[in-house]
């Protein structure tokens, strides 16, 4: 039973991370498409609508991958998770279901027409279908970051006698406070992503001296979203959650900041690894007080510690959550930097000399879909040992007639599966980025 | 309430069985029949435009299934632990084969992705039919063995890929047996038949006139199967006799049935394509119809005599959740009918080299 808890946990892990890298660009591109279609519609130069053209052909591999590595996450909570699904289903099972009914169905409807249909639909209809397309990816992460939600702070529901979680108020589901916050969180996150992409392939197009054009104009793109993105998945959007967190999962909180004992002005670690065997920090750099501050907004406010808890409540991997969030905050700090700094050159027209800089943008792809990974486990870590938080523990929730070996099969399956999809993926990003936009401009 | 989501349910099995049915269909006639480059071609140009929306009937009927009858899903989808994760991997293969097979054009990335796609396809049809096939046979619930349950949970189950007497009347049936293998190839024949009436619906030209020439053995073979699988379901324990009794107006389904499966070998050389289609969905429809209603109100059946069958009673969600349920769900339907209609509308009629997608 253990292992087979593992091997279940494993690869939900696994294929949950995995899946994620698809959808984290699509949501952000989908968004970007729009807008340069938006740009074409409004202003008729050919550049808008070709770069959109270019970007929804990465669109379409990625959210290709998106879909079938998204399948067997909705098969999963049945699979796996029998008994979780069999107790909670009446209330995860609605936004799940919705997520199928309303994203879903508008998504792929409108995929074909969007992607191949723009000559028989012309300028306006195609660019509603782009638009169709945003709403689609957007509701479906909002939906499934509803479910998510309860699942950090359960609400509008009941428990009867046999254990079952039963909706009382459907609008409650909605009405999270752990809700907003996570999504704006998340939505920024993905366009930081998608800025990193548009960035690095813009910077990758001028360092090569081709598709100069283009390049510039994925570079402007890239920074200006960049900016407003990586500035606001700090604040106010990451703030909010942190503050949700410290009301709802104090003792998450004190596990992703390390604080064995409670505090009165805590400080932020900057860095520090967490010595479970001493319950201290080792090597630790703070900045003194701000961990209170950004929290309750007073410099003294007392920040309750790992200790004040009873052991059986703490996150189970303390150093695992620790490390996740230090590594998102950490990534997004350097992100707000980067990007801060390419809206200067940007502004002293100077992108295309600082060849350096292209550089720093093309390496920097990879690692905001580091950051959105670790954000996750922070948030999925953090939540252990509970499925539901407080109320449901993950150990009850596993498939009581799926064996150790049955489940262990499947994870390495998964695992080799995704290892040559993969490959297959990048050799097609690949060949996109190689091939560059298609242009309809006259002199380039 | 519960009457009312199961009618849902089965709507949306039916719709996807239906719409991605032809896919499989196609794909199958792609891996037998398709024999030149200009036909695969044919064949992928019928199914481009729809196969991804109709491919979402299937993840939306399982997120509605999870909701409405969380334990039948808890149920079926860990006991059926390995054959679904098959299916899984197969729709995997299955898209990319759809999406991947041109975007390189070189002779060692389009052969593999082509097999890909029609074996997955084939397997799919058969996997599905299986598992049609063990629902109406009905599987070891809670796991008796010598008269005790060895699960915790009465819904839990664990169905081996197969038992050595590959009999569907064993205690502890396993997955694979000559029944649910029946129905299985009932399934793949139904929908190459099925495919076949939807490419020569939307395409033309001397590979459509080949597969009408194909669909009198099809029909043959179907027929078979089909006569063996309806006495072994006659003689299972799942069937509902008296329901049947108690009302007649229950026949329509067989009866709509069987002028569906007529209507599927008399139109095949028609020039009128539509109603080849429109027979062979009749068929689907209220073939799959008339096994659950035979069965009706059990969902999976139990094997053995200690622990009772699942139904849609002891497996649904709350009143409450069900009936906020139907707003959203209608709602979205009524949205779901009007992205349908404006798709099709637009690639209405026969589909030629300007529709390609490569």
């Amino acid at each position: 039973m253990e292992d087979a808890l593992l091997y279940s946990r494993l690869q939900f892990a696994f294929t949950i991370t995995y899946h994620y890298l698809f959808p984290q660009l699509t949501m952000g591109l989908a968004l970007i498409i729009v807008i340069y279609k938006g740009l074409y519609l409004k202003t008729n130069q050919l550049i808008f609508n070709d770069s959109a053209k270019f970007w929804a052909k990465i669109f379409a591999v990625n959210f290709g991958m998106g879909v079938v590595t998204g399948l067997p996450m909705e098969f999963q909570f049945g699979t796996n998770w029998a008994q979780f699904s069999e107790r909670t289903g009446n209330i995860i099972g609605q936004t799940l279901a919705m997520e199928g009914m309303f994203s879903f169905f508008l998504e792929s409807s409108f995929l074909g027409l969007f992607l191949f249909g723009e000559k028989l639909l012309g300028k306006k209809l195609h660019f509603m279908t782009a638009f169709l397309i945003f709403v689609g990816s957007w509701a479906s992460g909002y939906l499934i970051i509803a479910t998510h939600s309860w699942m950090q702070n359960p609400v509008g529901h009941e428990i009867l006698a046999n254990g079952k979680f039963v909706l009382k108020n459907f609008s409650d589901l909605f009405s999270n406070p752990w809700l907003l916050p996570s999504f704006f969180h998340n939505q920024m996150a993905s366009m930081v992503t998608t800025s990193f992409v548009i960035g690095g392939t813009g910077a990758f197009y001028l360092l090569v001296k081709k598709h100069r054009q283009y390049g510039m104009l994925f570079l402007k793109t890239a920074i200006i979203t960049g900016v407003i993105s990586t500035l606001s998945v700090a604040f106010p959007t990451g703030d909010l959650l942190a503050q949700q967190v410290a009301k709802s999962q104090p003792i998450t909180l004190a596990a992703m900041e390390g604080l064995f004992d409670a505090e009165e002005g805590a400080p932020i670690v900057l860095i520090g690894q967490p010595n479970m065997t001493t319950q201290r920090l080792d090597n630790k750099i703070e900045v003194p007080k701000l961990l209170s501050f950004l929290t309750y907004q007073r410099w003294n406010a007392e920040i309750k510690g790992l200790n004040d808890f009873p052991r059986e409540e703490w996150p189970t991997n303390i150093p695992g959550l620790y490390y996740s969030y230090h590594i998102m905050v950490g990534l997004g700090t350097i992100f707000i930097g980067i990007m801060l700094l390419g809206i200067w050159y940007l502004w002293r027209k100077k992108l295309e000399v600082k060849r350096w800089f292209l550089w720093v943008l093309l390496f920097a792809m990879p690692f905001p879909y580091i950051a959105n990974t670790a954000g996750w486990y922070t948030s999925e870590l953090g939540r252990q040992p509970y499925l539901v938080y407080g109320l449901f523990k993950t150990a009850d929730g596993v498939s009581e007639n799926v064996s150790a070996g049955n489940s262990l099969f499947t994870l390495l399956g998964f695992v080799g599966l995704y290892l040559v999809l993969g490959f297959i993926m990048l050799i097609l990003v690949g060949k996109i980025v190689h091939k560059g936009p298609e242009t309809t401009l006259k002199n380039t | 309430m519960e009457i009312t989501w199961y009618v849902i349910v089965c709507f949306m099995l039916v719709m996807y069985i239906v719409l991605d049915g032809f896919d499989f269909g196609a794909g199958i006639i792609h891996l037998l029949f398709a024999k030149t480059d200009e036909e695969k071609k044919q064949v992928m140009r019928a199914i481009g435009p729809f196969w991804d929306g109709n491919e979402v009937w299937l993840v939306a009927t399982g997120g509605v299934l999870f909701a409405a009858f969380p334990t039948l899903y808890a149920s079926a989808f860990s006991g059926f632990y390995l054959p679904l994760i098959f299916i899984l991997w197969l729709f995997i293969f299955r898209a990319l084969g759809i999406e991947f097979t041109y975007l390189i054009n070189h002779e060692l990335w389009i052969k593999p992705w082509q097999k890909g796609f029609g074996i997955s396809s084939l397997l799919l049809a058969l996997f599905f039919g299986i598992a049609f096939g063990n629902i109406i046979r009905g599987v070891n619930l809670g796991g008796v063995e010598n008269g005790i349950a060895q699960f915790k949970h009465q819904y839990s189950f664990f169905t081996p890929l197969w038992d050595s007497s590959f009999s569907p009347f064993a205690e502890r049936p396993g997955v694979i047996d000559w029944f649910t293998l029946t129905i299985g190839l009932v399934a793949v024949l139904t929908l190459i038949i099925h495919g076949a009436y939807w490419i020569i619906l939307k395409t033309e030209g001397d590979f459509v006139k080949n597969l009408q020439s194909k669909i009198l053995p099809l029909w043959i073979a179907l027929l078979v199967f089909i006569l063996i699988s309806l006495f072994a379901f006659m003689a299972m324990k799942s069937f509902n006799k008296e329901l049947f009794a108690q009302h007649p107006s229950a026949y329509l389904l067989p009866f709509m049935a069987l002028l569906g499966f007529i209507g599927m070998l008399l139109f095949a050389k028609s020039n009128k394509h539509w109603l080849g289609f429109t027979s062979s969905t009749l068929f689907i429809i209220s073939g799959i119809g008339s096994a659950v209603t035979a069965m009706f109100p059990v969902v999976l059946p139990s094997t053995n005599s200690q622990v009772p069958s699942l139904t849609i009673y002891n497996t649904s969600s709350e009143t409450y959740g069900l009936q906020v349920g139907l707003v959203w769900w209608v709602i979205a339907f009524v949205l779901i009918l009007v992205y349908f209609t404006y798709v099709h509308r637009v690639y209405k009629g026969k589909l030629t080299e300007k529709h390609d997608h490569h």
